[in-house]
């Protein structure tokens, strides 16, 4: 189990400096010249040069790699063009509303999804199964933007039961969580439907081994073959299935975030891009690049939490 | 199950009979794909309309989605105006169509080359195995847990919002799932005997590839297409609400409700009528996609 | 006369297929007293395993309609509600089945999918359950029980497995136990452990065994009564020994003809046909001897193939798996050598290795003259026209998306063999040569049954006119009759094209009625090789004898005590990256006979 792990932190070690060099890539390389990105094409000599110098650029191409590199490591992430702040004190500031967001909304789809997912395989070709399809279906083709813009007009201008407005940073429990409430609604139904599908697709794959046939021969009764044999089983694609589905769930927040007007990294990488902050845009690259490593870590920790035969592979 | 033309005793097929016989019998793969999820048909002709509705878009659509008329400014709808006007009295109707053509172009666009290009790099790394598929795959999984709207928003950002860079920006995003999509069928397929057969009968690595896995794979790699176009259509509207969509004026499906939005609280029109035309375009690929892949998909294969 | 313990009455199952309700078994009578153990023989198709899902009901409702009736010490089942029938699966009947690999949850610990049962059907805590699954451990001779019971299926054997699963379905002492080709997927060193156990343990407990089986050799060792089935009906049922000795149904003899008879072929050298089941085409018994003038038409010397096996931190090889260890042979032109041997002991490597499908370690493999190991790109390219390989599965060696046509034009193509115009008169020509029609070119595979795409391949194969084809487990995986078919077909084609076959099998019945002579393989070495008659009926390795004891032989009388019930399990060829082999040598014991140091 230790050789496991150990394995998988260093698979994470590799993948980070792999995504950080994407990053740099597109940051750095991508444009052309950054600061003529920047300053846009009517920008004078003078002021491109000055940019250039500020932002590191007058030196070569591998020398800026390294001083990107180390600068991350040691969480120097530059300062902000807009608000001359370190970058990583604005985005630790925000952090928190976002994972908040992303992780009620992750509870909220796995509690939802599952279940469902495995009504809709042990009723497969039956009402509720067409259903669960369904409502997943329409779930999953919603941009969370639309899905958002409705359920704020419903339930926050016609029936005024949740803030426009959800500042994330209300003072008392029952504040935050109805500032919360819509948000994460909002994310948690697109995430259900993701899980439902998946959760009855490999369902439906367990349903069909001769394990449960074996299952059955006991004289098990059907809630306990389906729970505890099938359920078990078909949890290890759902767990890396939803490892990768939060990469669609950090996208999606950026969108609500905004529609909500609420605090966190979308706010903040929004208003980077409006206003060419390109060293925030830069540091938020990185803090993504963290939190998915992080992720992906975390997802192949569980799986060999799940399969007892990861171990000794 | 499928209907095979009889042949007459003596007859001597050529090569193009093969070959006729070969894509018949994708074909009518296929069509009973289709026939065992009815849904997929409802999918499949709903898009085609859209479809259709996009090309003709230059002569159905009743005003210039451009012109721009202060007199009818946010209008709600009414015969002249079915889906109303916007902010600069433009007609909401013939901006949606006018915004299909660019819904559909960049979608189309991005995973008809995120398709090739991930299917060739999916397939060599499964069909070679060994270090290579490491290497590659690693980087795929990297660039797919990536989130795809960020990636594209840097892109995007980095590069300029036009046309050609969202193709750019989505296909990125799109390449890294069709490598994952390509390569479990391949490395399935791989290990089927018809492929060390092939080898012991002396074929190359391309006619192996490209003759017998490329086949085998394609019903399932196209039928992921059309869930992957959807969630093309889907990133385009995001970015272009995001404010990175193509240049305004040129009408956007994601760009009209950003506008939109910034009237929701008067003219709900606004945001709602486009938000309806994605709905219903990523819905019904969704549908079409769905339908197919239970048909397609071996796992679900041997319980009829 | 008491109630039998299974009544089974005008059964009869269908499968909804496309609207309509197809019958699969047809009013089918059998009853199996108490002690008693009733075999159903018969092939894929036969309806064998459905009648056994019937009586446990584990049939997919609303697929599927069961009709007769099914009575358990005068119960009928087919009457009982879902709840009662639970009761009744694992409680009173219990069940094994063919893949040990996959009847095993794999997340969940053998002790406890055992203690399930137990909590289930006889209402005891975990913990009595846990001290009763290792009495059953016992019970069913799993070593090491105590440590065992914590373990996940993927640390069992096949063996093992089929352990646990006789365990779990014994644990509520079944008045029946119903076993579905248990041994079918293991080796046959580990079936005789199997059925010694099942007997042994009927006379223990005294319950009455439903055995379903293919294998005629497998009904003699264990049945008292032979139930044998054809598409859905009962043909026959005799006892055992009236079965063996005075079979009626012509499908009987067929399939009492498929057994081994290890020596019993009669004083040829060469190979016999299989009889057939009606007398059409029946072919002239082979009468050709291998062409020994000259050098052999391959000479394989110190032939070594290794994997690494790779773990650890860094995926560093910690180990070697020694698949092919120093072997030498050699190969006439119109000759058969079998290489027989149990799973994982490199028969299949060796074959793969020849042709390089595989890329050995060392040795030569001298085809024609020439020294494959030593062979360009290009030069392996033409040697593969002239030593071809035909597969296991009848089902994967055929690309799907392909005419028949095609696939056996391809190769020609592939190595310009002919002109394009030539090339179609040239299919309907292999195609009659393997007994298919011509019109079956313009069809794809899965409109071809097993032994017409076993045929299919042999075209493709013979397409390039090679002298030597690789028969890889070829008919394995065919029912008897049609194995019988295409053996007779490899026969006959080595007839008239004076074909040399290497042909690697794991059944003895095949292997004595193909071969010349016989090579055993163990570990990856050859321990014993030599004419056919001399190993079958003269074994001088201890693993040859072994393995020849194991074979399930055709005759009710002589149920084997086999020396006390044996676990040992088939060594594995994983070594140390340090291990160096220990020097051995083969020595003559005979005409050609060699046998390994042991």
């Amino acid at each position: 189990m230790t050789a496991f792990v150990l394995k998988r932190l260093g698979f994470a070690a590799i993948t980070l400096f792999a995504v950080l060099t994407i990053v740099f890539f597109i940051v750095r390389v991508l444009p052309g010249d950054p600061a003529l990105a920047i300053l846009g094409d009517q920008a004078s000599q003078s002021a491109l040069e000055a940019l250039r110098i500020r932002l590191g650029l007058d030196v070569p191409l591998y020398q800026q790699y390294f001083v990107f590199l180390g600068g991350v490591v040691v969480g120097d992430w530059g300062v902000s063009m807009v608000s001359g702040r370190p970058v990583i004190e604005e985005i630790l500031k925000v952090l928190p509303a976002t994972i908040e967001l992303t992780v009620a909304s992750l509870i909220l789809g796995i509690v939802v999804g599952v279940p469902f997912g495995v009504w809709s395989a042990v009723r497969r070709n039956k009402l509720p199964d067409y259903l669960a399809r369904i409502a997943s279906l329409l779930g999953l083709s919603f941009p969370a933007f639309v899905s958002a813009v409705l359920l704020l007009l419903f339930f926050s201008i016609h029936l005024r039961w949740f803030p426009v407005i959800s500042s994330g940073q209300g003072s008392g429990l029952a504040d935050r969580l109805r500032d919360l409430a819509l948000p994460a609604i909002n994310l948690g139904l697109i995430m259900a439907a993701y899980i439902t599908r998946v959760t009855r697709s490999a369902m439906l794959e367990v349903l069909n081994q001769d394990y449960v046939r074996t299952a059955r021969a006991k004289g098990l009764a059907f809630a306990i073959i389906v729970w505890r044999h099938c359920l078990r089983n078909a949890l290890i694609p759902v767990v890396t299935v939803v490892g990768l589905y939060l990469g669609i769930l950090i996208g999606n927040s950026v969108l609500t975030e905004i529609v909500f007007n609420r605090p966190g990294l979308g706010k903040l990488i929004v208003g980077a891009l409006n206003q060419r902050d390109y060293t925030m845009l830069q540091g938020m690259m990185v803090i993504y690049t963290l939190i998915v490593v992080l992720v992906n870590l975390i997802t192949d920790l569980t799986y060999g939490l799940i399969d007892p035969r990861i171990k000794y592979s | 199950m499928t209907t095979q033309p009889t042949a007459a005793t003596g007859q001597r097929p050529s090569r193009m009979t093969y070959y006729r016989l070969a894509i018949a019998t994708v074909l009518s793969g296929l069509f009973n794909a289709f026939n065992a999820n009815k849904t997929s048909w409802v999918g499949l002709a709903v898009f085609l309309i859209v479809a259709l509705l996009a090309i003709l878009a230059p002569v159905i659509a009743p005003y210039d989605p451009l012109q721009q008329n202060i007199l009818f400014r946010l209008k709600p709808p009414s015969e002249a105006h079915w889906f109303g006007t916007d902010y600069y009295g433009r007609d909401t109707l013939s901006r949606i169509l006018w915004g299909a053509r660019i819904s559909l172009t960049i979608g189309l666009l991005a995973i008809g080359s995120a398709m090739i290009i991930g299917t060739l790099i999916g397939m060599v790394a499964g069909y070679f195995g060994g270090r290579t598929d490491l290497l590659v795959m690693q980087v795929m999984d990297v660039l797919l847990a990536f989130p795809s709207l960020i990636l594209g928003l840097i892109v995007v950002a980095m590069l300029g919002p036009s046309v050609a860079n969202l193709v750019i920006a989505i296909a990125l995003t799109a390449i890294p799932p069709f490598a994952r999509i390509a390569r479990a069928p391949t490395i399935a397929v791989k290990n089927r005997e018809f492929i060390e057969a092939g080898h012991a009968l002396g074929y190359s690595h391309m006619r192996l590839m490209f003759r017998h896995i490329l086949p085998n794979i394609a019903p399932e790699v196209l039928v992921m297409g059309s869930l992957w176009l959807a969630t093309a259509i889907r990133v385009e509207a995001s970015l272009a609400f995001i404010g990175l969509g193509v240049n305004p004026p040129t009408a956007t499906w994601g760009g009209m409700i950003r506008e939109g939005f910034e009237n929701i609280l008067d003219s709900f029109w606004l945001a709602l009528f486009p938000s309806l035309a994605i709905l219903v375009v990523v819905f019904s690929l969704n549908l079409l996609g769905d339908g197919l892949r239970d048909a397609v998909d071996p796992r679900l294969k041997g319980e009829q | 006369m008491t109630e039998p313990v299974l009544k089974v009455e005008g059964l009869t199952t269908s499968f909804r297929v496309d609207g309509a309700l197809v019958p699969v078994v047809r009013n089918l009578d059998f009853t199996i007293d108490t002690g008693e153990t009733v075999a159903i023989v018969g092939e894929s198709g036969s309806g064998k395993s459905v009648t056994a899902l019937s009586i446990m009901r584990l049939l997919q409702e609303g697929t599927s309609r069961i009709e007769g009736s099914v009575r358990l010490s005068g119960r009928d089942l087919l009457t009982l509600d879902e709840e009662a029938m639970r009761d009744v699966r694992g409680g009173e009947i219990g069940m094994i089945f063919q893949e040990p690999m996959t009847s095993l949850n794999p997340v969940l610990k053998i002790g406890f999918q055992i203690a399930e049962v137990l909590r289930r059907h006889r209402g005891m805590s975990q913990a009595q359950a846990e001290t009763e699954v290792l009495r059953l451990f016992d019970l069913v001779r799993i070593p090491d029980a105590k440590r065992r019971i914590g373990e996940y299926p993927h640390s069992f054997s096949g063996g093992m497995r089929q352990r646990a699963m006789i365990a779990m379905a014994l644990a509520c002492q079944p008045k029946l136990l119903i076993a579905d080709e248990p041994t079918t997927a293991l080796d046959v060193t580990i079936q005789a452990q199997i059925l010694q156990l099942v007997r042994e343990l009927q006379s223990e407990i005294g319950m009455a065994v439903m055995f379903i089986t293919h294998d005629m050799g497998v009904v003699a060792e264990i049945s008292d009564r032979v139930v044998v089935m054809l598409r859905g009906d009962k043909v026959e049922e005799a006892p055992v020994d009236r079965l063996f000795a005075a079979p009626e149904h012509p499908y009987t003899k067929m399939l009492l003809g498929a057994v081994p008879r290890l020596g019993g072929l009669g004083d040829t050298r060469t190979p016999r046909r299989f009889p057939k089941l009606d007398d059409t085409g029946a072919g002239p018994e082979p009468d050709n001897e291998p062409d020994m003038r000259g050098a052999p038409l391959l000479e394989v010397r110190n032939l070594t193939t290794r994997f690494s096996v790779r773990g650890g931190l860094l995926n560093r090889p910690v180990g070697n798996v020694h698949a092919v260890e120093d072997v030498s042979l050699t190969l006439a032109a119109g000759e058969t050598l079998a290489l027989v041997g149990e799973s994982g002991c490199g028969k299949s490597t060796t074959g793969r290795s020849i042709l390089r499908l595989v890329q050995p370690a060392g040795g030569e493999i001298l085809f024609e003259g020439k020294d494959l190991m030593a062979a360009s790109h290009a030069e392996l390219r033409l040697a593969r026209q002239r030593l071809q390989m035909i597969f296991q599965d009848p089902y994967g060696s055929l690309n799907p998306r392909q005419a028949v046509g095609s696939a056996i034009a391809e190769p020609i193509r592939v190595h310009k063999l002919m002109a394009d115009e030539a090339i179609p008169d040239r299919v309907n020509e292999l195609l009659r040569l393997v007994g298919l029609k011509e019109e079956h070119a313009l069809r794809f595979p899965h409109e071809f049954s097993g032994g017409q795409r076993q045929r299919i391949c042999i075209a493709r194969s013979l397409a390039l006119e090679p002298k030597m084809i690789v028969a890889d487990e070829s008919v394995s995986a065919l029912d008897a009759s049609i194995k019988a078919q295409v053996v007779n077909l490899m026969l006959d084609l080595q007839r008239e094209l004076g074909l040399a076959y290497l042909f690697i099998s794991h059944d003895i019945a095949v292997v004595e009625r193909v071969s010349h002579r016989i090579a055993v393989m163990l570990l990856g070495e050859i321990v014993e090789i030599g004419p056919r008659d001399a190993v079958l009926r003269n074994p001088q390795h201890p693993y040859t004898k072994k393995l020849i004891e194991a074979v399930p032989v055709p005759d009710p009388a002589d149920k084997r005590q086999r020396g006390g019930l044996l676990t040992d399990e088939l060594k594995s060829p994983v070594r140390a990256l340090d291990w160096a082999r220990p020097p051995s040598r083969m020595y003559p014991v005979g005409e050609g006979h060699m046998v390994r140091e042991f």
